[in-house]
């Protein structure tokens, strides 16, 4: 059996982040134009740069297959892992001009080369381990049955690259903010049935670095080589959280109940409304801009919302299946 | 061409804080002949919150929006990214699984209704570019925006995350580099600015719970675009839309720079194009100024 397996070749232009921090004031992007074909992996490239143009050029990689999560960079503002991206996908993105950059400028130390301490450090703080208590001298195996692996939801399978942590808005702009892959580890722990801790939880629920102050912009679930989709498990996170009943009675999570109590009462939102009960007393902070938004005709007094018809229908129905409890 | 009918999902904001959206959709839809069903009977989607306290609700109340729908037998148009990520998502993961479809079912039951799948789901500006066409609308175009810079500002849940909207939406966005708004704006006349933030976020979801990180994404979003010699900014999402508009006094001093630009919805500058006046766009329910027409 023989399939025909054709290699094409392109002309490629990139353009390279270059900065090192011992030396230069300022980064500045070097030009490569070099032929591309369709077997090569973006890795391939940056070793291409280094061996062929200019050994002083600086990036990280060990494994090669994708398991390490060293080699994490971005092409043109697209987290990916060298090692697993193709050439091919990337010029069928984004064309004939490639933007080679570190994960984040702000922390580069050389080149492609960033410093991931706050990473690291975001990752200790949720307690990224099995915390149970060990029979030293088991009778037999600790299992765990298939369907409580399946809990888990491939949270185990992070490789902790970094993509999503620092393609993530909100770790960018609020530095207590624990970040999506920190999350991810916590949330592996967490879904562990042997798993007891009883701090993790309530640390990733606390206000600023916890799972509230998440933007919900899916930028790490768009990021994650591997598929963790790690907003997917700040979402358990969150709804962990009102099961093992330690959500806390802040604006967050009154938003969050909120919506309920709103669809209950009227099946759409009542906007102004949601705002007073989440903030309570605070809500005199929203008033100059809520008076601005009233005389342009932007804001709907609670007389004034036109409820869902049928709203008996919706009443039953959050009734019937509303399991959450705050 | 068949005339096209949709049922329309209006979700909450549109009926309450940005009522010229629903004025320049209705406006638009009637000048490009596109008939939409109004689903009164919907519930508000949960706008990415509710599912964090209760998912099952969550699940169910969005497959009882999907349900009236199908009994249409008509695809559901939305008029806001996050109601779209959140019925598309609803959509997706009841058409995957049949036991959790099941389940919803057995609610649903309780109120006479049955989500059957049947429907697609899809953003007014997507039924506009995959369905109307843009050759067709540009054919319309009676006033070209052609002296205008505007800045097309995507909002996240239109385009994040890409494997769920490419399976929802026939046209391919690329969520590092989307282009549908952009090909909106050039089919009305107008000049694309593009600026780092277009696909960024704007910061709407954590307005109250994280005040300061909104702010700067508002800011550096309006600062990009200002940057970029934007005269106005466009967005397909109401949300994205009363952020950017309203909230430009935090924005400003959280950035330590002040911002404000015009932030039209895509109705209104489609239904600029075609001709509707100001008014019928409800161009006077904005904050930041509308003078430039
Ligand atoms: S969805 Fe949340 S955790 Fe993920 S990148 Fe956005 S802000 Fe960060
Ligand atoms: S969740 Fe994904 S992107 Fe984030 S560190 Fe783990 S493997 Fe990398
Ligand atoms: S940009 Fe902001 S408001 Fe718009 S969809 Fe995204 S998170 Fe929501
Ligand atoms: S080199 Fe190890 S993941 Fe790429």
């Amino acid at each position: 059996m023989s399939t025909e397996h054709k290699i094409t070749t392109q002309k490629v232009n990139f353009k390279v982040f270059r900065f090192n921090a011992d030396e230069d004031y300022l980064p500045y992007y070097e030009n490569y134009d070099m032929e591309v074909t369709s077997e090569e992996v973006v890795l391939d490239i940056l070793n291409r740069i280094k061996w062929d143009h200019d050994g002083s050029f600086s990036y990280r990689r060990s494994c090669r297959h994708g398991i390490c999560g060293a080699c994490a960079i971005k092409v043109n503002g697209r987290s990916t892992l060298a090692c697993k991206e193709s050439m091919n996908d990337m010029v069928e993105l984004f064309g004939n001009e490639l933007v080679i950059e570190p994960l984040s400028k702000k922390r580069v130390i050389k080149d492609m080369i960033i410093d991931k301490a706050d990473f690291w450090e975001k990752h200790d703080a949720v307690t990224p381990y099995l915390v149970a208590e060990i029979d030293e001298n088991p009778e037999s195996e600790n299992l765990v049955s298939p369907e409580d692996a399946e809990k888990l939801d491939e949270a185990d399978l992070c490789i902790q690259c970094g993509a999503c942590h620092y393609a993530c808005p909100a770790v960018e702009i609020n530095e207590d903010f624990f970040g999506p892959a920190a999350f991810a580890a916590a949330y592996r722990f967490s879904a562990d049935v042997r798993d007891n801790s009883q701090s993790r939880l309530a640390d990733v629920n606390e206000e600023k670095q916890g799972v509230w102050d998440c933007v919900k912009c899916f930028e790490c679930a768009e990021a994650c080589p591997k598929d963790i989709n790690p907003i997917g498990k700040i979402t358990k996170l969150h709804q962990m959280a009102f099961q093992e009943g330690i959500a806390k009675n802040n604006v967050a999570v009154r938003h969050a109940v909120g919506f309920k109590k709103s669809i209950m009462k009227n099946g759409v939102l009542d906007e102004g409304g949601l705002v007073l009960y989440s903030e309570g007393p605070a809500i005199v902070k929203h008033l100059p801009v809520a008076f601005k938004m009233f005389t342009k005709g932007k804001i709907v007094p609670p007389w004034g919302i036109t409820k869902s018809d049928n709203l008996d229908e919706i009443q039953k129905l959050v009734k019937s299946s509303s399991t959450a409890k705050f | 061409m068949e005339k096209l009918k949709y049922a329309l999902f209006t979700g909450c904001t549109a009926k309450q804080s940005t009522p010229e959206q629903m004025m320049s959709t209705m406006a638009v839809a009637d000048k490009l002949g596109i008939e939409l069903i109004e689903l009164t009977e919907a519930s508000c989607c949960g706008a990415s919150h509710l599912q964090d306290y209760d998912d099952f609700l969550s699940l169910v109340l969005n497959a009882r929006n999907i349900a009236y729908a199908e009994k249409h037998g008509l695809t559901m148009v939305t008029i806001c990214n996050t109601c779209q990520l959140n019925t598309a998502m609803t959509k997706h993961r009841l058409d995957n699984n049949a036991e959790l479809k099941e389940k919803v079912n057995e609610k649903l039951a309780e109120v006479g209704l049955e989500y059957k799948g049947t429907s697609a789901v899809t953003h007014f500006l997507y039924a506009i570019i995959d369905d109307f066409g843009l050759d067709k609308l540009k054919e319309m175009v009676v006033t070209p925006l052609s002296q205008f810079n505007i800045a097309p500002f995507y909002g996240c849940h239109n385009i994040r995350p890409s494997e769920l909207q490419n399976e929802t939406h026939k046209s391919k966005e690329n969520p590092y580099n989307p282009t549908s708004l952009d090909d909106l704006i050039i089919a009305c006349g107008g000049e694309t600015v593009d600026y780092e933030q277009k696909n960024k976020c704007c910061g709407f979801h954590v307005e109250l719970q994280a005040p300061h990180t909104a702010a700067v994404l508002t800011g550096n979003a309006i600062a990009g675009a200002m940057d970029g010699n934007a005269d106005w900014m466009v967005t397909p999402c109401p949300l994205c839309h009363l952020k950017l508009d309203t909230q430009t006094a935090h924005a400003s001093e959280a950035i330590g720079r002040d911002v404000e630009l015009p932030v039209l919805h895509m109705q209104q500058m489609v239904g600029l194009a075609l001709g509707c006046t100001p008014a019928e766009l409800g161009l006077k329910h904005h904050l930041a100024k509308v003078d430039f027409v």
